[in-house]
């Protein structure tokens, strides 16, 4: 902006919030902030808690940043400093133990000043090159192959085809007034088939430290070789990182995985992060319908029961659930651990997880023949 | 932007508020608030929530208030626009066509169109409400579909040309956020996001919209549902299965079964999962002891 806007006054400081706002990544548009003036001239001076309610209304920040919406607001209209950092925590992370207080997101970050710490991890996440190039070419197997393979579903539109169930009235109908209303061939439709949705619960824990890396490019691949696919890593919480890996570059959307997930390399709860993530209906609804493939090695250091119990649940939930493990790589494999032997007889998959080319190849038979 | 600030005599947000609650429906502020600049900043309004906090009541009541015709617009996976917009009569243009014989006819007349909600509510905007009922269940390419159709409130037809809508209208859309919107639908809207409703409005809520329920019940039930909601169920119970809890145990007690046993007899109407039912009945009793203290 080269000239200075000549704003009234007052109108100024609702502005100037809006900046605020985007600052700390809350996208609002011009027509929005329009809206935002339009709104408090409407409702005129009453309280602070109006106008809170209008930019609510017309800025429309998203439920789960409510908390950082809200103390944005009073820093900037009554400039307290009496907030309350605990529970101001994006929806996205879903914590499964009280770990003492954790940071509170940091207000007017940017990239530079980021805490030195997880800088430091998601660079070591990015530096790390490839064990062997056999995992490099599983990933451009996959990305190559993922569309045409992945399972689809029946969706609800029709398309022409040369049989199908329906008849194409419309298009018979046109040429049938191109030929003075004989109808000289019926056109056909069907079902169109759609990408069906994929869901992959990733395991971050110290347990499954050797193949986190990888695991997190290959769901990097995935997300960006075929549409609707939902990840989220679980450890001692659970995080939603589907949005950071929709970034195209991967260095750039594994460090802004980095900075969202907190509990690489910690404990594992296994049950209890499936749980949480069933509990939530806006996650728990990815699973429906979906091809969930979850990459555990099911050592679980909590209750087996809830384990169980949300492997059940999950798996009447999705169309297919494959558990993959890193245990599994012997054709021979029986399992060993607690959770695994009762989990066996509820998901429809039970293979090797241990290294990215097996993970793919399981990942591209999908689309084909249930497992028995 | 047209900016009209008094709407049928609603010229604030608590005037909306009351006459919300004569179509018997509490609002709370940022609702109120919601609709009422919705309604004169001409947007649409956006309500987003969990399953059974009334979103799609609070658009019923917001027509009832204008005194307009609800239409309403469901959306599934797969919708398209001949289900949302118009379709046009197949067999009777066909028809029309073989007893035509040597005369001309227009096969694309108004008798051979079949309006859709989204084209009813375009052609009379000052009579209707229009309602597009959770968005979240259409693809992407109906979300962009509609992104255009909220923008400019008009509708081309390939062969009838363009049909504008008088004034704007006034649409609600819904949302149980089983996936993210796309931020520009988010834009063109005024937004809210409903929460559950705190205790003392729900109690109030159950009485009003159950035939006879003591205030007792109504308090005993909302705080034995509030506790519900807490628990970690695959389909927490919304407000109106706690209006019918309510009136399921007063009906069990009015033929002779005692206080808590009501409650608990009538679990069914408020959970509707044999797993949630399992998973809770051990706690149960507790529960509504609780609760009903």
């Amino acid at each position: 902006m080269s000239e200075e806007l000549q704003l009234p006054r007052a109108a100024r400081v609702f502005v100037s919030f809006v900046a605020l706002l985007r600052v700390n990544g809350f996208a609002v548009a011009p027509e929005q902030t329009t809206a935002f003036l339009a709104a408090i001239e409407l409702l005129g001076p009453r309280s602070l808690e109006a106008i809170r309610l209008a930019g609510l209304a017309t800025l429309a920040p998203p439920p789960e940043r409510r908390a950082t919406y809200d103390r944005l607001f009073d820093i900037h209209f009554i400039g307290s400093k009496a907030i309350d950092p605990a529970g101001a925590e994006d929806e996205e992370v879903v914590r499964l133990q009280e770990e003492g207080r954790g940071e509170d997101e940091t207000l007017l970050a940017d990239e530079a000043n980021e805490s030195g710490l997880v800088a430091a991890r998601a660079e070591a996440l990015v530096e790390r090159r490839f064990a062997a190039s056999a995992t490099g070419d599983a990933l451009r197997r996959l990305s190559r192959e993922a569309p045409a393979r992945l399972p689809r579903r029946r969706g609800h539109r029709r398309m022409r085809a040369r049989r199908g169930p329906w008849a194409d009235l419309r298009r018979t109908l046109r040429e049938s007034v191109r030929n003075d209303g004989e109808v000289l061939r019926l056109g056909r439709l069907k079902r169109r088939e759609r990408p069906r949705k994929v869901l992959l619960l990733i395991d971050v824990s110290g347990s499954m430290k050797g193949r986190t890396d990888d695991n997190m490019k290959l769901a990097h691949a995935l997300s960006h070789a075929v549409p609707h696919v939902e990840v989220f890593t679980f450890g001692t919480r659970l995080t939603r990182v589907t949005r950071a890996l929709r970034l195209k570059r991967r260095e750039q959307a594994l460090s802004a995985a980095a900075h969202l997930v907190s509990d690489w390399d910690g404990g594992t709860r296994i049950g209890d992060a499936l749980q949480a993530f069933l509990a939530v209906p806006r996650f728990g609804s990815y699973a429906r319908g979906a091809a969930v493939i979850i990459l555990s090695d099911g050592l679980e250091r909590g209750d087996p029961s809830a384990l169980q119990d949300a492997v059940a649940k999950l798996s009447r939930r999705a169309w297919r659930l494959s558990w993959l493990t890193p245990l599994a790589a012997g054709p021979g494999f029986q399992p060993q651990t607690e959770a695994l032997i009762a989990i066996r007889r509820l998901v429809d998959d039970l293979v090797d997880g241990g290294s990215t080319a097996a993970i793919v190849s399981h990942v591209l038979s999908l689309g084909q023949r249930k497992a028995a | 932007m047209t900016v009209r600030g008094n709407i049928v005599g609603i010229d604030s947000p608590e005037a909306l508020e009351r006459a919300l609650r004569t179509a018997y429906y509490l609002a709370d502020d940022g609702l109120a608030t919601a609709a009422y600049l919705g309604l004169a900043l001409g947007k649409p309004l956006l309500l987003e929530g969990a399953p059974g906090v009334g979103k799609t009541e609070a658009a019923k009541a917001i027509a009832a208030v204008l005194g307009r015709r609800l239409i309403r617009l469901q959306c599934y996976e797969g919708i398209d626009a001949s289900a949302a917009l118009y379709e046009w009569n197949y067999p009777r243009q066909m028809l029309a066509i073989r007893q035509a014989g040597e005369e001309t006819i227009d096969i694309y007349g108004e008798t051979f169109l079949i309006e859709r909600p989204m084209l009813a509510s375009l052609r009379a905007p000052d009579s209707t409400v229009l309602l597009i009922d959770e968005i979240d269940r259409a693809d992407q390419e109906f979300e962009a579909f509609l992104l255009e159709f909220l923008s400019d409130f008009q509708i081309s037809i390939p062969e009838r040309g363009t049909v504008r809508a008088a004034e704007r209208p006034v649409v609600v859309l819904t949302s149980n956020r089983t996936r993210d919107l796309h931020e520009a639908l988010r834009r063109r809207c005024v937004y809210h996001w409903i929460e559950y409703p705190t205790a003392e409005r729900e109690a109030r809520i159950v009485m009003m919209r159950a035939s006879s329920v003591a205030e007792a019940t109504a308090r005993a039930v909302v705080a034995a549902v509030g506790k519900l909601r807490r628990e970690p169920l695959s389909k927490a119970p919304g407000i109106a299965e706690a209006v019918d809890w309510a009136e399921a145990a007063t009906l069990l007690h009015a033929r002779g079964a005692r206080w808590p046993d009501a409650f608990k007899r009538s679990i069914g109407v408020a959970l509707k999962d044999e797993e949630d039912l399992t998973f809770i009945s051990s706690r149960l009793d507790a529960l509504i002891a609780e609760a009903a203290a």
